[in-house]
């Protein structure tokens, strides 16, 4: 595999920046900002000009983000839709696996909880929608993760916020562990957030095979795991699921 | 008992789907075919019998074959169904003798006003709990032995036999001519205290006592299926909505389900007794089971609901699709004083105002799409509150919880909201089929898969449960101002208008 692409990198940068604050740059500001040639910059706003990505403003000649990038932004599949169309299938994951089933996305580097059946066996339990999960110490935050490998670098280099002994705390650690994940195709935490619980979780890709989510199963770390090792059958169980739920948002069938 | 699972057919109004389930109501298989909707003329609504017929015979066979199951491994088979759709077939060759008359379908507007004026609407109500209304099948029955040509001598004669669509589909399973109470009640033929056909009744519509089904129970084995499930045991039928009140094991009396769909439909077990409704509810069958006694219920049902949101997406399109409108909802914090009331034809249960049209009210600069979306939703829940005192005000006692299920429970935010307006929890089961599950526990318990209602109580699980947390300050307030807002919507039509609005049956259901 080859390096990464440095112009790519520093048009990513430019609108990175102009997603800021300020909003609105002129060419000398993001220049100065990036250090790099104005030449340089110039080249590639005229680039993503073109593509729509950003506008020129004709009055101040300033750059601003375009409505062509607006538009990807927004069409990212919405968190209730997500949930509405993946309501039966979790359902029968829950009554399959006889766990508690959540669905997460990701929320300003936290997993955000948009779907939740409760364990099948009427125990008393809360409706957890709406409430954030870290994403370094959870399943469903490994699975998105895997997929989303750049955000790592916004969890800073410093030691992550430990839950438990289990929890992983080292970024280099966690990258590794997310290069396992993404080859294998799912994610597990066994006692990373609360002490006796683990999850299994598996991405969800929607009709433009952006990882739109995240499925995940919890419980008791004896009844989901052979030891400490995910229990096959239960992995298979989340696995097809995510796969079912990515097939009624039409992706592409595997 | 032989096999491991039952399975059940939904037939819709949409479409056919087949359903199969394990003894821990898991389920195993599905498939759904749609059928045409034929429009004839203006408010007029049909369906092809055969399609149908077909329909159920692919679906059946791909879900057994997605599953990969035999029938040697089913331990009987269950009908729910669309309910008043009306067909008439020839005895002897089984043809349909015309297109099946929809329950959505008005052309009886004027037979039915006729009827009322002609003997009034309580002597109808007394017997059969409804209202002289378009939505039933006996005015349906009436035109089509009014309209083709021959068909009444040959009724009358037993040469032409009518049905719903549990009855068509039974007569073509195993070639009996049979309907359960459920369905029949809602023919506005039947006494529902009796159980059996009126013959007052029957005079007054006009129908021959001839073509009519043999009324049996909603769970019993009414024969052996032939075709693709050749021997498997045909052993429920039951009204969509009936079969819903089932599969949420809704067996006490005072016990409540609400389908959110397009429309939405409340029903309250009245336990053995039939209670005659003050406030415009339908009295109506629960259900059925073998032998035992009837079990009755209160049917309020609320013509604007998912429809709603639909119409926000489809007419106003500030959401591309219904799941948005609770992101959108959740741009705000509340409703910000506005209010909306679907009255789109008229105001059903508890007002029954067809002079009525739909209201936005609390209208402010401040207003803006966020607040709208939430008003929108907020309608459901003050509708549902609306008819679910109506229930309480006829039936005594206060709503304990709230069983939900359909399209609409996807919706959290709403869920919150509904359970905030009841003051009472609002729980979602873990099976969301609760219409075909409940066809597959009548028949189970029909051939011994299930032993008791116990065993199918056992099985319903929590998915969710919503806790009401408003402050009751302000429910009661939303309340009122709720209230002030439809009392908004009331005489907005005028003489010249109700040409038009003729062609709205009011009285009705569904």
């Amino acid at each position: 595999m080859s390096g990464p692409i440095q112009s790519i990198e520093r048009a990513a940068a430019i609108l990175r920046l102009l997603s800021g604050r300020s909003r609105r740059l002129g060419v000398v500001e993001m220049a100065g900002q990036l250090g790099l040639p104005k030449g340089t910059v110039h080249g590639i706003l005229r680039t993503l000009q073109s593509v729509g990505f950003v506008e020129q403003d004709r009055d101040s000649g300033k750059y601003q983000l375009g409505a062509a990038l607006l538009h990807i932004g927004s069409s990212y599949l919405d968190a209730n839709e997500l949930r509405t169309r993946a309501l039966n299938w979790a359902d029968a994951l829950a009554t399959q696996s006889g766990e508690s089933v959540r669905i997460g996305t990701l929320h300003e580097k936290q997993v955000l909880i948009v779907h939740h059946v409760f364990r099948p066996d009427d125990s008393r339990q809360a409706l957890e929608v709406g409430s954030l999960v870290p994403v370094h110490a959870s399943a469903l935050g490994k699975a998105l993760l895997a997929h989303h490998r750049y955000l790592l670098a916004d969890l800073g280099s410093g030691p992550l916020p430990s839950y438990t002994p289990a929890t992983i705390t080292d970024v280099k650690r966690l990258g590794h562990e997310l290069e396992e994940i993404s080859g294998r195709g799912w994610a597990s935490e066994v006692g990373d957030l609360f002490p006796g619980v683990a999850s299994i979780a598996a991405p969800i890709e929607d009709r433009r095979g952006v990882i739109a989510g995240a499925i995940s199963i919890s419980g008791p770390i004896e009844r989901l795991c052979e030891s400490t090792v995910p229990r096959g059958e239960l992995v298979g169980y989340v696995m097809e699921t995510a796969r079912t739920v990515s097939r009624e948002l039409g992706a592409i069938p595997w | 008992m032989s096999g491991r699972y039952v399975v059940s057919i939904d037939q819709g109004t949409a479409s056919s789907r087949c359903l199969v389930f394990d003894h821990r109501a898991r389920l195993v298989s599905v498939a759904q075919k749609e059928h045409r909707h034929i429009y004839p003329m203006p408010g007029w609504v049909e369906h092809d019998p055969d399609e149908i017929w077909r329909n159920v015979l692919t679906v059946v066979s791909q879900a057994l074959e997605k599953a990969k199951l035999s029938p040697t491994e089913l331990s009987a088979l269950g009908i729910a169904n669309q309910r008043e759709t009306t067909v008439l077939w020839d005895r002897r060759t089984g043809r349909p003798v015309h297109n099946a008359i929809n329950w959505e379908d008005t052309r009886t507007d004027r037979l039915c006003q006729q009827l009322a004026e002609e003997y009034g609407q309580e002597r109808f109500r007394e017997k059969t709990g409804l209202p002289l209304s378009t939505y039933f099948s006996g005015p349906k029955l009436r035109w089509l032995l009014d309209h083709v040509a021959g068909v009444r001598e040959r009724a009358e004669a037993g040469e032409v036999l009518f049905g719903t669509m549990d009855s068509w589909l039974l007569w073509n399973l195993c070639g009996r001519h049979v309907t359960d109470v459920t369905n029949a009640s809602r023919t506005l033929l039947m006494n529902i205290h009796t159980l059996d056909w009126d013959d007052d009744l029957l005079s007054m519509i006009g129908v021959p006592r001839a073509m009519l089904p043999e009324i049996r129970p909603s769970s019993e084995i009414y024969g052996e299926a032939g075709v693709a499930l050749a021997g498997v045991p045909v052993a429920s039928v039951l009204g969509d909505q009936h079969a819903a009140l089932v599969g949420q094991t809704c067996f006490h009396p005072g016990e409540v389900k609400c389908t959110y769909g397009t429309g939405s439909f409340l029903l309250l077990n009245t336990g053995d007794r039939p209670i005659a409704s003050e406030r415009g509810l339908l009295t109506t069958l629960g259900y059925q089971l073998g032998s035992s006694r009837p079990t009755y219920a209160l049917e309020g049902s609320i013509a604007i609901t998912g429809a709603l949101v639909q119409w926000f997406r489809d007419n106003i399109g500030l959401i591309g699709s219904a799941p948005e409108i609770e992101t959108l909802a959740l741009t705000v914090e509340d409703n910000g004083g506005c209010y909306f009331v679907p009255a789109f034809s008229g105001l059903f249960a508890p007002h029954w105002r067809s002079d009525a049209r739909g209201v936005i009210a609390g209208l402010t600069g401040y207003i803006n799409k966020g607040h709208l979306a939430r008003a929108v939703l907020e309608a459901t829940a003050w509708q549902t509150r609306e008819v679910v005192e109506a229930m309480h005000a006829d039936y005594g006692g206060a709503l304990l919880e709230l069983r939900v299920d359909g399209g609409m429970t996807a919706n959290n935010l709403l869920m919150q909201f509904l359970a905030d307006v009841l003051d009472a929890p609002v729980m979602r089961p873990i099976v969301a089929e609760t219409v075909s599950l409940g066809a597959a526990y009548a028949a189970g318990l029909a051939v011994g898969f299930w032993p008791d209602l116990d065993s199918l109580k056992r099985n319903w699980h929590k998915a969710a449960e919503w806790l009401p947390k408003l402050d009751p300050e302000v429910r009661e307030k939303g309340y009122r101002k709720w209230k002030k807002a439809v009392a908004r919507t009331i005489e907005w039509l005028d003489e010249d208008d109700w040409l038009a609005a003729d062609l709205v049956s009011l009285s009705g259901t569904q």
